[in-house]
């Protein structure tokens, strides 16, 4: 157990747990605190808590906790590109007699909270936020299978970012790297509340990712509107059903891994110890097996949202719809057959580094597939050259280049010159900036009209494009240089000056990337103010193909008034070729679920038991711990779940749809 | 089929909840075969039946691997029908992604400690490290 | 799939369900089988971990020196007994007798009791000796994954009382018949899990 101070009443906790002694964090306390009263203090003035709550935090809608996620995404986005600048600035400035602004303890907080945060807390958030609101409405549902489990997934992630938050002012984070590996955050050398942060962080949201992905598992398979047979899905749902699946069968080892780091930590048991037959190789083995389907898990959604761009603006069916499904369903599996290319240098001979060398090779074949599928489908058609587009055309060119670094890493022996240099972190990042972050702003820039109304502003996305594109090059090229030379990762200090110069290019590159995050927020901003000029009335703005175009902008609750038939690959271009006649009378009541707080409440409590596990406060944890078992029982006996939508309102909202079509001449 | 109900269902989320038929036949005999199953290795451990342990091992294995499918037809209702042949698909690749994860995991980790663990001198064998 | 996605020769092709024939099927007994699939998983690495570091005995006791075969025949025999009494169970769902169903959920329920009081009695006793789970990485293995099984069995015995009091209150409603369903399957998976359990934790430990 740890020897820091244990109070009965309140654990590990004491006056020296805040960071009175560091001034930049008394600095980020002010900024947040003024920003969070103001915010506060505007919902207060506007009379928004009620609605708040009401519309938005119990709401069982999956195009609300869609929404909902692409926020938490986006807030936790900001916090971990804060972080990167940290970094940058640190390894711009920190040469010979030079040590920089950040100490070293700090400086490992800093890359730790980086990875996690950008990896749990903006990266999936982003990708689960656009399986949830637009995969229902591809298939032609109403909603997910599990409504209320959805509320509650949002919740729980929700519920592990502020954990992550609340470490920077109340404690610290763990100075581990992202992935924690042992026996570094074991309690010998890592007895601090940190590591118990990042733990339980991951465990509570890790529930609402396992959960989430069979709620849209099951909504796949059992959901779908007659006579969309899976071989006529929409392929950004295919992308969906195998990343669920990938969600599935991968994040029950994190929880048993992490169990297992846990009681090591609480109970003093010799999994990855030094002694006592502990096997810290296990550690790095096991998380390894989750980490490598996980990085599948945040690409697979944005291969899916570049299959429907690029489909879409340029007025093209997707090349090779099969292989499309097939290449994506070879990753799925092959990506559960790769994970020891993450430890090539651990040690385990060659006969293992062979095999796994040779299926990381293997699986960039399925990609490839994809990107020539990509590219055929382009090819005679009519492009245009919308932003969603644009960042396409970026992600095409960036991916591939990151792909390629990834098979040069997968060839052991070179892998053992490379291995955590920053060639790898050049790697990681130019396949995750090129396909995630690419594919985030492509999706935000495609499916915002039809989530709010009104387009988002085509110059300052262009903006954003050009400032992210440009930064992404400037601010990783130096690394792989750097990395070719034998540079290590997560270094906070350097003896060697005449590295100073890749340094400050890169650093210049992330200045480009916070002008195109800055462009970002411009954007949105813009569009708001302009949203009259940008409006969306037909619920159709880009021509689109699937069958989420055929509803208005925003969506009513209910999605569809009569389910949709599907008879062919893109219904909904398929409806329009043929001249369908959208239906305006002839309504039924609509069966919907309830809004509830009980996802909120759970989530809630389950914050303040990882809180007091985190400081050993065990009163609180065992009263919080017993509090959730009883709310989830107590949830068990509301039978009530349910309504109808009468169909006079029905009525009423379609006929509203009907004059603003008619306004367009449509 | 049928089953009561006495309330008012909920008539649109019940379509397709495929509850299968329970006889008392199905599971008497999975009852019977998983006794017969379980007392079987139970007997050849404590009994020392066999000469070498290994092939012992790979006998109890056979055998619980039988009783778990046993298990899963008799008790788990398991067939290729139920839910559209889904239940039987995510079984299939469970099962698949297990053996990859588990035998994987040993396969690996016998290398890691082939190369990378220390030999213990007869000291730490007796008494620990 | 419905009828109305099928179109016949000539004929226009219908793109609205009009009739409302199209019903979503619920997905709960599917869904339920997958989570359960999740588990199996989690259940997955704790098996590799114990494959892996079950022999690691760290100078204190092997498997052979501390298991006690007749306790844990006497334990399987209990969760077999607990699997054909939910059957029965389920059989009196069937014939709608609520009653019927109460009646032998409990007497499943006591079999599980007994199984855990068992476990716990054997834990207990092999902590005393000073053989817990930070003794070694063997017995830290062993108790993590029997004790995680141990875990899951409590919790269905804590669902199954909330069952009860559910069943007793409102009936076999339709939602209540698949709540019995999924506890039947976790429960019939439970004692899956322990096969796995006896037959590498404690036959080959002491092999």
């Amino acid at each position: 157990m740890s020897t820091i101070s244990n109070n009965p009443f309140l654990g590990r906790l004491t006056w020296e747990s805040l960071p009175f002694h560091e001034p930049i964090l008394i600095a980020t306390f002010c900024g947040v605190a003024i920003g969070g009263l103001a915010v506060l203090a505007i919902l207060t003035k506007y009379r928004l808590w009620g609605y708040l709550w009401k519309e938005w935090f119990t709401s069982i809608d999956h195009k609300k906790i869609g929404i909902m996620y692409m926020v938490l995404g986006l807030v936790m986005f900001l916090r971990g590109f804060a972080d990167a600048i940290m970094m940058r600035a640190q390894q711009a400035m920190s040469f010979g007699d030079n040590m920089g602004y950040l100490p070293p303890h700090h400086f490992d907080q800093v890359f730790t909270a980086h990875g996690v945060i950008m990896i749990f807390f903006a990266a999936m958030p982003f990708v689960t936020g656009f399986m949830n609101y637009v995969v229902p409405m591809q298939i032609g549902a109403r909603d997910v299978s599990f409504p209320f489990l959805n509320n509650f997934s949002f919740w729980m992630t929700a519920s592990g970012a502020v954990l992550v938050m609340l470490s920077l002012f109340i404690g610290e984070f763990a100075k581990v790297g992202w992935l924690a590996f042992a026996p570094l955050s074991g309690l010998e050398y890592s007895p601090d509340v940190g590591m118990d942060y990042y733990i339980w962080a991951l465990q509570i949201a890790g529930v609402g990712t396992t959960l989430s992905g069979i709620n849209l598992l099951v909504t796949i398979l059992k959901m779908r509107a007659p006579g969309m047979n899976l071989m006529k899905m929409p392929v950004f749902c295919w992308a969906s059903l195998c990343t669920n699946v990938l969600i599935i069968v991968s994040f029950p080892i994190l929880t048993a891994v992490l169990f297992l780091l846990t009681m090591d930590r609480y109970l003093g048991t010799h999994f990855f110890t030094n002694d006592f037959g502990g096997n810290p190789m296990m550690y790095v083995n096991l998380i390894w097996i989750w980490g490598h389907p996980e990085v599948y898990i945040l690409i697979l959604p944005c291969f899916g949202i570049f299959s429907e761009v690029v489909a879409t603006f340029s007025r093209k069916r997707l090349f090779g719809y099969t292989s499309m499904v097939y290449a994506t369903v070879c990753i799925t599996v092959l990506s559960y057959l790769v994970w020891l290319h993450h430890f090539f240098t651990m040690g385990s001979g060659a006969s293992v580094n062979t095999f796994f060398g040779i299926t990381t090779m293997i699986i960039s074949i399925p990609t490839g597939v994809k990107m020539f599928n990509w590219m055929f489908t382009m090819y005679r058609g009519r492009i245009h050259f919308d932003v969603p587009m644009l960042w396409t055309l970026g992600f095409m060119v960036t991916f591939t280049v990151g792909g390629m670094t990834g098979v040069m890493l997968a060839v052991p022996p070179a892998d053992f010159a490379l291995h955590n240099s920053l060639f790898l972190v050049a790697h990681f990042h130019n396949v995750i900036i090129g396909g995630v972050v690419f594919g985030t702003f492509a999706g935000i820039n495609y499916w915002f009209p039809k989530a709010f109304g009104f387009k988002l502003d085509p110059f300052w996305g262009k903006v954003s494009f050009w400032f992210w594109l440009a930064g992404y090059w400037f601010a990783f090229t130096p690394l792989y240089v750097l990395g070719l030379m034998g540079v290590t990762r997560r270094m906070s200090h350097f003896d060697d000056p005449s590295l100073q110069k890749w340094f400050l290019i890169a650093g210049f590159g992330a200045v480009l990337v916070a002008c195109g995050i800055g462009a970002f927020l411009v954007q949105v901003f813009v569009s708001i103010r302009n949203k009259d000029k940008l409006r969306d009335v037909t619920g159709d703005p880009w021509n689109g193909r699937t069958l989420e175009w055929s509803t208005s902008s925003p969506p009513p609750a209910y999605n569809f008034a009569f389910t949709p038939v599907a008879h062919d690959i893109d219904a909904w271009w398929d409806m329009k070729q043929h001249g369908y006649t959208r239906p305006t009378s002839g309504f039924q009541p609509i069966h919907m679920p309830r809004y509830t707080a009980a996802g909120v409440v759970l989530a809630g409590i389950s914050t303040v038991f990882g809180f007091a596990m985190i400081w050993h406060v065990w009163w609180l944890a065992a009263i919080s711990f017993v509090a959730l078992i009883a709310s989830a029982i107590y949830h068990t006996f509301n039978y009530d779940r349910d309504y109808h939508i009468p169909a006079e309102d029905v009525l009423a909202t379609e006929n509203a749809r009907t004059q603003q079509l008619a306004s367009t001449h449509v | 089929m049928s089953h009561p109900d006495t309330q008012a269902a909920h008539g649109h989320g019940d379509h397709g909840a495929q509850i299968p038929h329970f006889s008392m036949r199905g599971y008497v005999i999975g009852f019977v075969l998983s006794l017969i199953l379980t007392a079987i290795p139970f007997w050849l451990v404590m009994g020392k039946v066999l000469p070498s342990p290994v092939s012992t091992g790979y006998v109890i294995l056979g055998f619980a691997v039988v009783q778990i499918v046993v298990h899963m037809v008799y008790f788990l209702h398991m067939n290729t029908k139920s839910e559209g042949g889904w239940n039987m698909l995510a079984l299939l690749f469970t099962t698949v992604m297990l053996l990859i994860a588990v035998g994987g995991s040993l396969w690996v980790m016998h290398h890691m400690n082939t190369n990378m663990m220390p030999p213990m001198t007869p000291q730490e064998i007796m008494h620990g490290p | 799939m419905s009828d109305i996605a099928t179109t016949t020769a000539g004929a226009p092709r219908e793109y609205f369900d009009l009739k409302g024939t199209h019903h979503p099927e619920n997905g709960t007994l599917l869904g339920f089988w997958i989570y359960l699939m999740s588990d199996c998983l989690i259940f997955a690495s704790l098996f590799a971990t114990y494959g892996v570091l079950g022999r690691n005995y760290a100078g204190g006791p092997s498997g052979a020196e501390v298991f006690e075969l007749p306790l844990v025949a006497v334990n399987t025999l209990m969760l077999l007994l607990s699997s054909i009494t939910y059957g029965i169970a389920m059989i009196k769902m069937q014939q709608g007798s609520k009653s019927g169903v109460l009646g032998w959920l409990s007497i499943t329920g006591l079999f599980g009791l007994v199984f855990l009081g068992l476990e716990i009695y054997e834990f207990q006793h092999l902590i005393h000796e000073g053989f817990g789970p930070d003794r070694s990485a063997f017995l830290s293995s062993f108790f993590t994954l029997v004790g995680t099984h141990g875990l899951h069995v409590t919790f269905g015995i804590v669902w199954l009382v909330t069952l009860l009091f559910q069943v007793g209150k409102l009936g076999l409603t339709a939602a209540n018949q698949r709540r019995l369903m999924c506890l039947s399957m976790f429960w019939h998976f439970l004692d899956v899990v322990w096969i796995a359990v006896f037959t590498f934790v404690y036959l080959m430990g002491v092999l």
